[in-house]
């Protein structure tokens, strides 16, 4: 049976209906229409899916959605502002970080998850950090340089 | 049965919704990826326990701590107290998932899915903390040693919630490591855990806590380690004596992860490194807690 719900996706409120077996990431997808998360593994080995919730890493392939009611979710999509990509979406492109793409929406929120936590984090740090986000393709390098280059130039 | 999802305030609205047949959700890391990963379905009837404000905080009471069910892995390793008291859960909860897990992951959830993996069981278990039950007739405390009573199983009532974890104050002088062996330092679940807890008193060894992981159904101790240690200087020989008694206190399983044989031969290098480790810290030498790159003091 479906349960009425709200979810506060990037600032904004949207009404749906779901199931109560539904996970953050269908519901953000699905319901929602925000498709920039993926699904990867769908259990909350790749990270692929990852989002923040009230600023904190989730793997929302593995998050019941109506648990996400009233919280702030963050996804791929929130993190550019008015000015177009954020500092640290410009730095993935300029250090090749980015190859076929599909988890570089993780990598981002999880490194943005880091960067709030820890603004100028070691190299080590980071790959502690991404260590949750699979790449298939870009070998990691190029990711590790991105987050890297915006260290300490970040407000928290 | 219709699926219901109801989120609870308080305990009370917990239990009343656990009495009538409900599963408890916190953090979903282990209920939803284990329904993920096929484990088992999800339970028709959820009861999301996260927004029970009572259920937070690290709190010193008496000199025991006491950790709310809800406190996040994230939390422990961010705790002082914690890192300076009972160093091995630091250490345990410092290399448990990801980043994501960490903030997520709640200690309450972990200690009763009851897997004999589980990397912060045996600094439990080794610093004595108590499981407090509450149920629909009131509330209980069970040590640890007594709530785990196989792989995946515990003695608590299915209408009972686990509220908090109550850890006694360590006597001056102790110190605590933890120990797993890893093929890679994140998400990654023990193929090898040992936890020692020491305490010197002058030149000699007051009190030895050693507990194995991923080794036995469940998380316990060795207490042929524990007294191999007892009484000594806490040198090498006394290490090596307390670490291979450790690995004969083990009956390991063959699975995806390491054999039985090779988890028998890697239990002793491993519980000689944790015990080094803690006796090292009980002498206030400098051994850092991994690195979890947030979640930390700094």
């Amino acid at each position: 049976m479906s349960v009425s719900a709200v979810l506060t996706v990037n600032g904004t409120s949207y009404e749906v209906e779901l199931d109560p077996h539904v996970s953050l990431l269908d519901a953000v997808r699905d319901a929602v229409g925000l498709t920039g998360s993926k699904e990867g593994c769908d259990d909350s080995e790749c990270g692929a899916c990852m989002m923040l919730l009230d600023g904190k890493p989730v793997n929302s392939c593995s998050y019941l959605a109506l648990q996400a009611e009233g919280r702030e979710v963050t996804t791929v999509e929130g993190l550019a502002g008015g000015e177009g990509l954020a500092p640290l979406q410009r730095a993935f492109l300029e250090h090749f970080g980015v190859q076929c793409g599909f988890c570089t929406p993780g990598m981002l929120i999880s490194a943005t998850a880091l960067l709030r936590a820890n603004p100028d984090p070691s190299e080590d740090e980071v790959r502690i950090a991404l260590s949750g986000n699979l790449c298939r393709c870009t070998g990691y390098g190029g990711i590790v340089k991105a987050v890297r280059s915006v260290a300490g130039s970040r407000p928290s | 049965m219709s699926r219901t999802f109801a989120s609870a305030a308080t305990v009370d609205e917990a239990l009343e919704a656990i009495a009538s047949g409900a599963r408890p959700v916190a953090g979903g890391t282990d209920l939803v990826v284990g329904a993920r990963q096929g484990k088992a379905a999800l339970p028709e009837a959820i009861v999301a326990i996260d927004r029970i404000d009572g259920l937070r905080g690290i709190e010193q009471r008496d000199g025991a701590l006491r950790l709310g069910a809800l406190v996040t892995h994230e939390d422990i390793v961010a705790s002082t107290v914690i890192r300076e008291r009972i160093t091995a859960l630091a250490d345990a909860s410092a290399i448990v998932g990801s980043h994501a897990t960490r903030a997520q992951g709640t200690i309450g959830g972990n200690v009763m899915n009851a897997s004999p993996a589980m990397d912060t069981g045996g600094p439990l278990l080794c610093f004595d903390a108590v499981a407090v039950l509450h149920g629909p007739d009131g509330g209980r405390r069970l040590p640890l040693a007594e709530l785990w009573t196989g792989p995946g199983s515990t003695a608590s009532e299915p209408a009972e919630l686990l509220v908090a974890l109550e850890v006694p104050a360590p006597a001056a002088g102790t110190g605590s490591a933890y120990v797993r062996l890893e093929y890679r330092r994140q998400m990654e679940i023990a193929i090898v855990g040992v936890s020692a807890v020491v305490t010197t008193d002058a030149d000699s060894v007051a009190d030895a806590r050693v507990a194995i992981t991923a080794l036995a159904p469940t998380i316990r101790r060795v207490p042929d380690a524990e007294s191999a240690l007892l009484g000594t200087d806490g040198g090498d020989d006394a290490i090596a004596a307390a670490a291979a008694a450790a690995a004969a206190g083990s009956s390991p399983i063959s699975d995806v992860r390491g054999s039985a044989g090779y988890r028998m031969a890697m239990a002793e290098v491993i519980a000689r490194r944790a015990i080094a480790a803690a006796i090292a810290r009980a002498r206030g030498e400098e051994v850092p807690i991994p690195a979890s790159a947030i979640g930390r003091n700094g």
